[in-house]
């Protein structure tokens, strides 16, 4: 009994001083955009612990590695070369491509497209969290990450970052329920917002007329409007199409091309410089 | 009263509830992924009420924010919302047997559930799926295998 003359302020108390706390930091932290400095720092201080809890998983994959049969690694080897000689292949028509489009874009005296050096980084976490689809990464500002940098896996758009520590980075993906990015469809160039809807396989194309023209299949690439995506990457494949008149717009689901739910390693993309020099051949007569 | 002897250790289960908490995990696992850090925390509300309480499991919650995601505050107002609810009837729910606690403590969680995702309805529009209820089952389960240990533990450290 002696305990209760040391408890300080009441059990009501404590708990109306923590909710006005909570409500505070839950408004602050939607509504200002000083918390993304505050995310970065507390992202940096927590980092240590995502490191140790992908340990087991580090080392588990590290073992299985060590006990691979030879005949095993031989077969993955043999497998490796013939895809990377096709995709080379593939790649010096690519050169040859490029170098005509650009030739081309100097004729029309539009921008160039400067593409930067590329980063692979590695996924920590996977928190699935069914209100965040977040990943954090292991590469930060030391390694040159800016912020809403644009992440892509081997199959298409994967997420873009959010806060960055020194050596670690948090990424939203493209499901998350906040996100949001332009895109348009390959077949006919229609211009569309895709959302996210906070499931792994579903992404919703919004505010589409009842008369454009979508089709179950059509690939939607980024347009590269929203300044974040570059322009030309896959995001998903129109999955769903129903079309009820007494809504306003098409309601449209799409299928994420990226393997959102078992991602390993990731690409980031160098943000799109935004060259200046197109206004002077604009001006000559 | 009692000097508080071996506090760290309290601390250090926490800490290691929540390395569980953000442990990747094969995809099919992870919905149905116990929340640790709660269930740890309401163990030391229970059995230590005068040293664990609702401002520890603010600042437990308020990590959690930091590593899962969320909108920063929703998991520390949750948290504090059903600590204050144990340690409020941390006598009665003590003289429970194991699977009594365990019911109630799955109303808990599921409460903890649904605050979660109101605050993060309100804050950020999601949609209710009944998946997102999957933990409070799994906690259930978890829970008389928790409290087993936990004890072991604080009885052969003599943590008071």
């Amino acid at each position: 009994m002696n305990d209760m003359y040391f408890r300080g302020p009441s059990l009501p108390l404590r708990l109306l001083l923590a909710v006005v706390c909570s409500v505070g930091l839950m408004l602050v932290d939607r509504y200002t955009d000083s918390s993304t400095q505050l995310r970065s720092y507390l992202t940096s201080a927590v980092s240590p612990l995502f490191y140790v809890a992908s340990l087991p998983q580090t080392l588990f994959s590290g073992a299985s590695e060590q006990f691979m049969s030879q005949q095993a690694v031989l077969e993955e080897n043999s497998r490796l070369k013939e895809t990377l000689l096709q995709q080379s292949g593939q790649l010096q028509l690519l050169r040859f491509l490029q170098q005509e489009n650009d030739k081309l874009r100097a004729l029309l005296g539009s921008a160039a497209q400067i593409p930067g050096e590329p980063l692979i980084a590695e996924v920590l976490a996977v928190y699935s969290h069914p209100f965040s689809h977040q990943v954090v990464l292991n590469k930060g500002s030391s390694d040159g990450v800016q912020e809403h940098q644009p992440l892509i896996d081997d199959q298409g758009v994967v997420g873009q970052i959010t806060s960055l520590g020194p050596t670690s980075s948090r990424a939203i993906l493209i499901s998350d329920n906040t996100h949001a990015l332009a895109v348009r469809t390959e077949r006919t160039g229609v211009r569309a917002i895709v959302e996210g809807l906070g499931q792994w396989d579903s992404l919703r194309v919004m505010h589409l007329p009842h008369s454009t023209d979508i089709r179950e299949g059509d690939r939607l690439l980024t347009s590269g409007l929203d300044g974040r995506f570059p322009e030309g990457y896959p995001v998903a494949r129109v999955t769903r199409i129903s079309q009820d008149v007494s809504q306003p717009f098409m309601v449209v689901y799409a299928e994420p091309f990226a393997q959102l739910d078992r991602i390993r390693h990731v690409l980031l993309l160098a943000r799109r410089q935004v060259v200046t020099d197109v206004e002077p051949t604009q001006e000559q007569p | 009263m009692r000097k508080p002897q071996r506090q760290g250790f309290i601390y250090l289960s926490l800490l290691i509830a929540l390395l569980l908490t953000v442990m990747p995990m094969p995809q099919l696992v992870k919905l149905a992924r116990p929340d640790w850090a709660l269930l740890v925390l309401m163990y030391w509300t229970m059995a230590l009420p005068q040293r664990i309480g609702i401002l520890t499991a603010f600042f437990t919650g308020f990590i959690v924010d930091v590593l899962v995601g969320t909108v920063l505050g929703v998991n520390a107002l949750a948290f504090s919302v059903v600590i204050f609810a144990v340690a409020q009837h941390h006598l009665k729910i003590r003289n429970f047997s194991v699977i009594q606690q365990s019911l109630l403590l799955g109303l808990l969680l599921a409460l903890y559930q649904l605050l979660l995702f109101w605050l993060s309805h309100f804050l950020t529009g999601v949609y209710f799926r009944p998946q997102y209820l999957w933990p409070v089952i799994t906690g259930m389960l978890v829970w008389p295998w928790l409290f087993w240990l936990l004890r072991r533990y604080r009885r052969q450290l003599k943590i008071q």
